[in-house]
């Protein structure tokens, strides 16, 4: 079988500082990461691999730099990683990314499974393997926390939701959405590494997956961003004084009055 | 659509460079230079004394002839989720805003309330029931909803970011090929161009972006769940409840639900809940949320936990509060050991009253915290616990 897994290289959050002066992001320094829930669609896709056989593929929508994310998906047992990059895919909200990522998919073809990661760290919006599965016809189930079953046209699933669990069944090829919940990836392996080293990332432009460029970038985004700002914290915070017992006295003067 | 200077107006100034949110404006040669990732958020523009940053904009036509606010109304096991009232008195804001009409959809089977939805604000209640609709069978959740907007061209659509919402919305913005903003904190009107203004946390928190759809109809938005506040009923209220016949037989159904397992034991309400007592990494071993356990015992209060001690497995994620848990609004939300990262911050900061509780003064949390104690809380959570006990006559 083959499997296909989107992902998407991202700023590492947790780094992202604040400029007080200027009040902008300060990006300079900022390492690039694959983004952290695309790390457990990559070993998913190579656990499945591994069970039933067939290939792996990993594809990104990105500037060129993005390569470096797709060489290391290779180090994590990855058979192949394409680049998807075009000046003229800058820009991309969620539906024109699932738009060129549906086009790609379309180019490779040969494909039981595709799996993303739920969301990306520095969007966090998750409707792109959702618009994906549409704009293939394919079915689509978000969440998955395991995989129950799997063989040729056939996907069993459990998937996570507020209240519970749920099971579901669906024809392949299909789409799915996993959390962190389904694997713990593995490692870079020491010959992932120096395959990861030399291995080819072919990279594939509008022209080579016959996009519509009409419907990708900005041009093809039904979005826009037309303010950025930052949260500004007005908040009037009372720190309590005085010994651990006279804070908590005060304190429950004040627990008193709410509850 | 896009960005460009002009090398013959720009002097090198560099009066634009800081103004960018995201740092992407150099000056190189005496010539500011973007880098890629902007998305034309316009900043600079409004910098540049010589007008020499252009954004050519491609005029998009307007979707024409939609009209109207809806709110698609979730439920579960026949009940009506909390989300769908909250959604109700916000899209009323914007109805009125609009001069137009507020409809609730509601999709499901044997519905308790859904007359209800009329005396929480809507003037039309679309109401396809049948017995397919029952379960979230996602597909027919969305062919029945991509129909009802075909047919009555919404202006606005909103819907809540629960995991069906997050699930199913998208698909249905794709398949109208539509805009689609993702957990919406804040809704407008623009009162010169009416666009729906959705802004939404970017970068786990640290960035809000302000987002439009220009030219494609209707404009969508999912909304977390207890951002907004819902309002209380009037009773008298007139509105119209139209029933909506639903064919499965043309919906192309290619997934199935099997199986809904209500997860008893992990059964954490923190949705629901008055006071929440949460735990971070400051407890340091998974046997010391017994502390936290027992003084929300003492409070009434479900548990809750930052992301860390979910990660290293001390605590279950239905209890997880934040970015990637859940969002929570509670009277009162107590924060033991939670250093406060933006991502906890997002998901708890609207509580009406936060106590924390930290050994370091200058975490994060105590920004946020209506009450601030800097201390050991292996010291001061059990006493707290033993007073609440006591005033409260538990011992």
């Amino acid at each position: 079988m083959n499997f296909v897994v989107c992902i998407k290289q991202v700023p590492g959050t947790t780094d992202i500082k604040i400029d007080p002066e200027t009040n902008t992001l300060v990006r300079e320094g900022v390492p690039s990461v694959i983004n952290p829930f695309d790390t457990y669609a990559l070993e998913e896709g190579v656990r499945l691999k591994e069970r039933c056989g067939g290939k792996v593929t990993a594809i990104s929508m990105g500037p060129p730099q993005a390569e470096e994310a797709l060489r290391e998906t290779i180090s994590l047992g990855i058979d192949e990683a394409i680049l998807i990059s075009d000046r003229a895919f800058a820009g991309s909200d969620t539906w024109a990314t699932s738009y060129v990522l549906s086009k790609a998919i379309t180019k490779i073809a040969d494909y039981d499974l595709i799996i993303c990661g739920r969301q990306t760290l520095d969007g966090d919006t998750g409707q792109v393997g959702p618009g994906l599965s549409e704009m293939l016809g394919v079915p689509f189930v978000a969440y998955v926390s395991k995989i129950e079953e799997i063989k040729e046209g056939y996907l069993k699933v459990q998937r996570m939701v507020e209240e519970g669990y749920e099971t579901m069944e669906m024809s392949l090829p299909a789409v799915i959405t996993v959390v962190k919940e389904i694997n713990v990836p593995r490692l870079p392996s020491l010959r992932g590494s120096m395959k990861a080293k030399t291995a080819q990332i072919p990279v594939w432009t509008a022209e080579d997956i016959s996009a519509d460029t009409d419907k990708a970038g900005l041009t093809g985004s039904p979005t826009r961003v037309v303010k950025i700002f930052f949260p500004q914290r007005t908040h009037k915070s009372e720190m309590l004084q005085g010994s651990t017992e006279l804070q908590v006295t005060q304190l429950m003067e004040k627990l008193e009055e709410i509850i | 659509m896009s960005i460009w200077i002009d090398a013959e107006k720009c002097t090198g100034c560099g009066s634009c460079e800081p103004v960018c949110p995201f740092g992407l404006i150099e000056v190189v040669d005496d010539i500011a230079q973007i880098k890629e990732g902007c998305n034309l958020c316009g900043a600079c523009v409004d910098a540049c004394d010589y007008n020499a940053i252009i954004i050519e904009e491609v005029e998009q036509e307007v979707s024409e002839g939609f009209q109207g606010v809806w709110v698609f109304a979730e439920q579960r096991s026949s009940k009506l989720k909390s989300v769908s009232y909250e959604l109700l008195s916000e899209g009323r804001k914007l109805a009125d805003k609009l001069v137009s009409e507020l409809c609730a959809v509601c999709l499901g089977h044997n519905v308790e309330g859904a007359e209800g939805l009329v005396a929480h604000g809507a003037d039309k209640v679309y109401l396809v029931d049948d017995p397919a609709l029952a379960d979230h069978q996602e597909d027919y959740y969305t062919g029945a909803l991509v129909d009802l907007v075909r047919k009555h061209k919404p202006e606005i659509l909103l819907a809540g970011a629960t995991a069906m919402g997050r699930s199913f919305i998208p698909r249905v913005a794709s398949i109208i090929y539509t805009g689609l903003t993702a957990d919406c904190t804040g809704l407008d009107i623009d009162p010169e161009s009416k666009l729906l203004l959705q802004t939404r946390p970017t970068f786990g928190g640290n960035v809000m972006a302000t987002i439009t759809c220009q030219a494609k109809r209707p404009q969508m938005a999912t909304v977390r769940p207890h951002v907004f506040k819902r309002s209380e009923p009037d009773n008298g209220r007139k509105g119209e409840v139209i029933k909506v016949d639903f064919h499965k037989e043309v919906v192309t159904s290619r997934t199935r639900l099997l199986e809904f397992v209500e997860d008893l034991s992990e059964r954490v309400k923190l949705d629901d809940a008055e006071i929440i007592v949460s735990g971070g990494r400051g407890l340091g071993k998974p046997e010391n949320f017994q502390i936290i356990k027992e003084l929300a015992e003492a409070l009434g209060a479900a548990m809750g936990s930052s992301r860390p001690p979910v990660d290293d497995g001390w605590i279950s994620y239905p209890h997880q509060v934040g970015q990637t848990g859940k969002t929570v609004c509670p009277k009162l939300y107590v924060a033991c050991g939670i250093s406060g990262a933006v991502q906890h911050l997002a998901g708890m900061q609207t509580s009406e009253v936060i106590v924390a509780i930290n050994e370091d003064p200058n975490a994060p949390i105590f920004e946020v915290a209506t009450y601030g104690i800097v201390g050991d809380l292996f010291e001061v959570v059990p006493m707290l616990t033993d007073r609440l006990k006591k005033s409260r006559g538990l011992t």
